[in-house]
């Protein structure tokens, strides 16, 4: 969490030293060790790749039979019957991108405000011990936020939350129907704690990356301190903070143990906040080792592999933002 | 407009300390966790609990000193993989790579870092558990050890790129080739800094769940051989805080007391050893 690493960065070699290319030199630096060195490391460096291809090959070979069998209709569709060996995945979809929605609005404000302050207003001793806090809040392992959620959140929920928000915004549908305590609002609020230390450390290191002259004009020409942050700083980091905001949806989609253990895992769409739901990263926890029959456990690698495919493309676009954003920054500095 | 100007004013300390408050409650946010976990956890843990085996459902009583050991095998399994790889992939992008290749290398260990913990336990899955049969140790081991590779490669390349150039010159210039003077001076420059960063990788494997639920599945016994099914720590902790059981709940929190010390010391541990190294070898 302490680095945000960039593809392409650094590229310059530490060794002045540039190889001869003749077959000569070659079978020398071969004799010298140079060249075994090499091509050992390169071989560990490709298996990297490898690995990658592979595990894609994998999903996508192990994915066939629901793939052929129900095409696009497989996210669309609402019916999830292992029994009869139909199997629609839209209960899952649906829950996890409202709990991912969810955690993101609750999260993008708390966040962005915890890293305004870190960034511009604490002194760089305080503003480093926080963010170490938050850090640490970062490796707290899913499974125990999940045990916190079950035995502290989900009672908090059902005895004064749910019962005080349905009292006060019940004519919304977001907040009615029984309150269990389980159910969407206890799994987005645990991918609120789970996301919010992403959101503050990357947003806090771009708008570190805003130039000073950039504050320095603003206040120059009598803006306040908030006035200078909001209408200056913030608008040049805000490529980076959306990225740090697609690094946390990505963690939000994929997260599994924390909401299999909150959300009430009940394949049914409902419009209620309050209602249990079911996530493709809880389906495939919870199931998986059930899946009887070929078509079952393939339509659940075929969830691995959808879960797989949205995850890399939005953590691409997201390091693309922040890059942009932080060399757009240290460059003008 | 003198006005006008009290009301900037205002608005500027509002939002001033609404920000404040922003970092406060993240900031508290670990201290309600560490508190809860610390109060409950502490409570229930015994002696017991860290030397017995589990008890079968129904009795109370018992422990979960094969999943303390299951852990600590899955970690080894996934140290003996992960690091290596890492590490080498490491040297490479550091020491020889090239430009394109570098790139290619570099940009599929991000995304690999962002995979879904759960996709990767599918992977070691189709990889080691379907050809076998049988959930295994080994595909646990495996699954974390995937998970530990782009982690180590990163933080590796970063602290080697760190080590000063003319430590590498003042090598070549005593008549050293290029891969002794990075075995014998480069690495060993900034050897603290890159175990200090493979431990940064085992303490955050160390609490995944998700991949192990269908690899290494569980184990109520001591598991004998790498072979077998394994309890491990994160497991038995999901398994028991979902069980209906009061006594079972107990030893989840006692459990996920020990599994938050590790990670939390393995933390600190490793931010007092990078910031007692050279300013240049921070991460």
């Amino acid at each position: 969490m302490a680095t945000i690493l960039f593809p392409g960065e650094k590229e310059t070699s530490p060794w002045s030293r540039k190889p001869k290319g003749t077959l000569k030199s070659y079978v020398r630096r071969l004799q010298s060790g140079d060249e075994i060195a090499h091509l050992i490391t390169l071989a560990f460096a490709a298996s990297i790749f490898l690995i990658t291809v592979l595990l894609v090959y994998e999903l996508w070979r192990n994915s066939v039979l629901p793939r052929h069998r129900f095409g696009w209709a497989f996210f669309v569709t609402s019916t999830w019957d292992p029994v009869f060996e139909n199997f629609g995945a839209l209960p899952f979809v649906f829950g996890t991108l409202v709990t991912s929605a969810v955690s993101l609005m609750l999260a993008l404000p708390l966040g962005v405000g915890a890293a305004i302050f870190l960034a511009e207003l604490a002194p760089p001793r305080i503003s480093d011990a926080l963010t170490f806090v938050v850090e640490l809040l970062a490796a707290v392992p899913s499974v125990i936020l999940g045990l916190l959620g079950i035995f502290i959140l989900v009672p908090f929920l059902r005895e004064d939350v749910e019962p005080f928000l349905k009292a006060t915004l019940g004519f919304l549908p977001l907040f009615q129907g029984p309150m269990y305590g389980i159910g969407m609002l206890a799994a987005s609020l645990i991918l609120t704690i789970m996301i919010i230390p992403y959101i503050i450390t990357i947003s806090r290191e771009v708008l570190r990356a805003v130039p000073v002259e950039q504050r320095e004009a603003a206040l120059a020409v009598g803006a306040t301190r908030w006035e200078a942050t909001w209408k200056v700083v913030v608008p040049y980091a805000k490529p980076g903070i959306f990225g740090s905001v697609f690094l946390a949806l990505a963690r939000a989609l994929g997260e599994t143990m924390a909401v299999t253990m909150v959300i009430g895992n009940d394949p049914r769409i409902s419009a209620s906040l309050f209602a249990p739901g079911y996530t493709i990263a809880a389906v495939i926890a919870n199931e998986f080792t059930e899946a009887t029959g070929n078509l079952y456990l393939q339509s659940l690698i075929e969830l691995g592999l959808v879960l797989f495919l949205v995850t890399i493309i939005i953590n691409a676009l997201a390091r693309v933002l922040i890059l942009v954003t932080t060399r757009q920054g240290t460059s003008q500095a | 407009m003198n006005h006008h100007l009290t009301w900037r004013k205002f608005v500027n300390g509002i939002m001033l300390t609404l920000t404040g408050l922003c970092a406060l409650l993240s900031v508290s946010l670990l201290l309600v966790v560490l508190g809860y976990l610390g109060w409950n956890g502490w409570q229930y843990l015994t002696w017991t609990f860290l030397t017995h085996l589990p008890q079968p459902v129904g009795e109370t009583g018992g422990g979960m000193a094969n999943a303390i050991v299951g852990s600590g095998e899955l970690l080894l399994i996934a140290a003996a993989t992960g690091i290596p790889t890492g590490l080498m992939g490491g040297i490479y992008l550091a020491e020889f790579g090239g430009k394109a290749f570098s790139f290619l290398v570099r940009y599929t260990a991000d995304l690999l870092n962002g995979v879904p913990s759960i996709v990767m336990g599918i992977f070691a899955y189709t990889l080691v558990v379907l050809p076998m049969h049988h959930f295994s140790a080994l595909a646990g081991g495996l699954a974390l050890g995937v998970m530990l590779i782009p982690i180590v490669l990163r933080s590796t390349e970063e602290f080697l790129r760190a080590v000063p150039r003319p430590l590498r010159e003042g090598a070549l210039a005593l008549g050293a080739s290029k891969w002794k003077a990075i075995a014998t001076v480069v690495i060993p420059a900034s050897i603290r800094a890159i175990a200090t960063g493979a431990l940064l990788g085992l303490a955050r494997v160390a609490g995944e769940t998700a991949p192990l639920l269908f690899t290494s599945f569980g184990n109520q016994f001591w598991s004998h051989g790498l072979n077998e099914p394994t309890a491990s720590l994160p497991v038995m902790i999901y398994t028991y805080a979902i069980s209906p059981y009061n006594d079972w709940h107990r030893q989840a929190w006692a459990a996920g007391f020990i599994l938050l010390m590790l990670v939390l010391v393995a933390n600190i541990g490793a931010r007092l050893i990078l910031s007692r190294s050279t300013p240049a070898m921070r991460g």
